[in-house]
């Protein structure tokens, strides 16, 4: 897209270009421009963190919805959910899940992208036609299709477990509850969400790819080096700063991971919970709603996320992002 | 073994593999369709086929006609779609005038709007719809389209930026000065001569707007109370917890949910690419 020389990017407004583009400027015309979209952000997304922050020291219920004023209960909620076990063991989930689908993503995703970049031009463009419509299903559909697939009558995955030797995969799959605990269930919710998040990551890879100059392949192939030197010497440090972006994006994503989850596990089984379902149904998920204590738990959460935004923020802005 | 032997073999295994990747993918979204088509004993059967060997629309005719709990298809349909539509045109508007304001003009701030918008993005909407649920109750927008869709707007708006805003500054900036000194007004010049070759990207940053409203769940399913109001995403689930094993209509109900979704996407995957990743690969 936009190509400017490193120079230029290096030292914006000190360039003889910048310096007249300075000169031109309307005094109030970009703050005009800008004006709406910064009310919106201020009114649907920063006031509403700091509402957050101040419910989360704060009692909000029935009462409260009714319209009389919140009471504040100081660090109380924060303590009943730091001595809740049952906090941690979403914390636990949260992350867990968050390690094992970045990572799957990432690798799967890599790998992908490699191929699409090796094959010719057609069968790229039609294998990455139908990597992009795992990308595009709606995450509702997604984790209703893969209930289907791992449902227990008539689900394919169960049926072609069964048909398998029982020495590879061990038998009584016929009725096996993918839904049952914790494990299996986010064994589903994983290859679900890694099936969905890997085209982007295998686009980004190819299109980091393609600007990788020829000669360099050339001139490592003279050298003798082999396919797996060769991409850690050359591919891996052209592509690194598209993977600083990839890893943080993708943590982000699976961090917070709502929609499938609901779907897949419903609101009923607790015991599958994460951070932001856990959040979710304290504020929501009864008669007795607990918007104070959804709050605390969803500022935690809004905490770990802020401070990978905060990496994410850094690699965009030294790579010239913001200029 | 000729080496040009070994070329054949290694270029039919890429292509093998790259086949069955194409397969692993779209196998999900091939397997909603086909369950769609399917009557129901052959859903259910013990040995299940790739194609229904006897295709029936009776589980569309269901989703389409019998109306799911007492409210027809087409009503969640123009919910989503108009939804949908306010967004694109709403955070098409902001996008384009703070796109043109980023990439054309240096001001105090510009860099903190910029990083704002990086921020934003990151911001869980599984924490905000708390503290968005009480602002809308108190405003009296619960329970309506109109308070759904500036909440939309907000989601919607800073991505749309960030990928628009590569699109304005990829337009030379020569064309814009000579259309002034041929004596072209600022506005004139924008209609003229900037949007014109902006379009292309104006499209692709409508289509993700468009799917992001047209996908959402979480605040749809919070904020919404009256089943006339529920959109297709809402409609699917309330449907999948009602119905249980009824996977035909579910899978029906599915597939036109998503057919709208894969056909856009496909249209502007490359540039939404581009949008996200932006300077990372520009090399």
């Amino acid at each position: 897209m936009l190509d400017t020389a490193p120079a230029v990017r290096r030292a914006p407004g000190r360039t003889p270009s910048g310096r007249a583009r300075q000169r031109r400027r309307p005094r109030f015309g970009p703050y005009l421009l800008i004006a709406p979209t910064v009310v919106v952000i201020a009114v649907l997304m920063f006031w509403p963190m700091i509402q957050i922050g101040i419910m989360s020291f704060q009692k909000v219920g029935n009462r409260q919805l009714r319209g009389e004023p919140a009471e504040s209960v100081g660090t109380e909620n924060f303590r009943t959910i730091f001595d809740d076990p049952f906090f941690w063991q979403t914390l636990r989930h949260t992350v867990l899940f968050a390690v094992v689908a970045v990572t799957l993503t990432l690798v799967v995703g890599t790998l992908v992208g490699l191929l699409l970049n090796k094959l010719g031009r057609r069968m790229s463009s039609f294998v990455a036609g139908g990597v992009m419509v795992a990308w595009a299903t709606p995450p509702v559909t997604a984790a209703i299709i893969f209930t289907w697939l791992f449902g227990t009558t008539g689900g394919l995955v169960n049926w072609t477990l069964d048909l398998l030797p029982d020495v590879l995969v061990g038998g009584g799959w016929d009725d096996y509850n993918w839904f049952a605990t914790p494990l299996s269930a986010y064994t589903v919710l994983t290859v679900c969400v890694v099936w969905q998040a890997c085209p982007f990551v295998a686009v980004s890879v190819l299109a980091g790819l393609k600007s990788v100059p020829g000669e360099l392949y050339e001139a490592a192939r003279v050298d003798g080096s082999g396919p797996w030197r060769t991409f850690w010497q050359i591919t891996y440090p052209i592509l690194k700063p598209i993977f600083l972006v990839l890893i943080v994006m993708s943590i982000i994503w699976d961090f917070k991971v709502f929609t499938q989850l609901f779907v897949m596990a419903g609101m009923a089984n607790r015991d599958s919970f994460n951070l932001s379902l856990y959040a979710y149904s304290e504020a929501f998920g009864s008669l007795n709603p607990k918007l104070g204590m959804g709050s605390a738990i969803a500022l935690v959460l809004t905490l770990i996320l802020l401070i990978v935004t905060a990496v994410y923020v850094r690699v965009m802005v030294r790579q010239g992002e913001t200029r | 073994m000729t080496s040009s032997a070994k070329r054949t073999i290694r270029k039919a295994a890429l292509n093998g593999t790259g086949l069955l990747v194409f397969a692993l993918a779209v196998f999900p979204v091939f397997w909603m369709a086909s369950t769609a088509f399917k009557p129901n004993n052959e859903i259910f059967s013990s040995t299940p086929k790739p194609l229904p060997s006897h295709p029936t629309l009776d589980h569309f005719d269901l989703v389409l006609n019998g109306g799911i709990a007492e409210v027809s298809f087409w009503q969640y349909f123009a919910n989503s779609a108009i939804l949908a539509v306010v967004t694109v045109v709403a955070s098409s508007l902001l996008a384009l005038m703070a796109a043109v304001a980023v990439a054309r003009f240096r001001f105090r701030f510009r860099t903190t709007f910029l990083i704002m918008l990086l921020i934003v993005q990151m911001v869980p909407c599984e924490a905000l719809v708390i503290p968005l649920f009480l602002d809308l109750k108190r405003l009296d927008l619960l329970n309506s389209l109109p308070g759904l869709v500036v909440v939309y707007v907000g989601f919607a708006a800073p991505f749309a930026i960030w990928m628009l805003r590569g699109f304005v500054a990829a337009v030379p900036k020569e064309l814009e000065e000579a259309a002034a000194i041929d004596g072209a007004g600022p506005l004139r010049t924008f209609f003229r001569v900037l949007l014109p070759l902006v379009a292309p990207g104006l499209v692709a940053t409508s289509i993700f707007s468009f799917i992001t409203a047209w996908n959402e769940f979480i605040f749809a399913f919070t904020f919404l109370d009256d089943q006339d109001k529920y959109t297709l995403p809402i409609m699917l689930q309330f449907f999948f917890g009602r119905s249980g094993n009824a996977w035909g209509p579910i899978m029906a109900a599915s597939t036109l949910l998503t057919i709208p979704v894969i056909a856009f996407f496909l249209l502007v995957q490359r540039r939404m690419v581009s949008g996200l990743t932006a300077g990372a690969v520009k090399g």
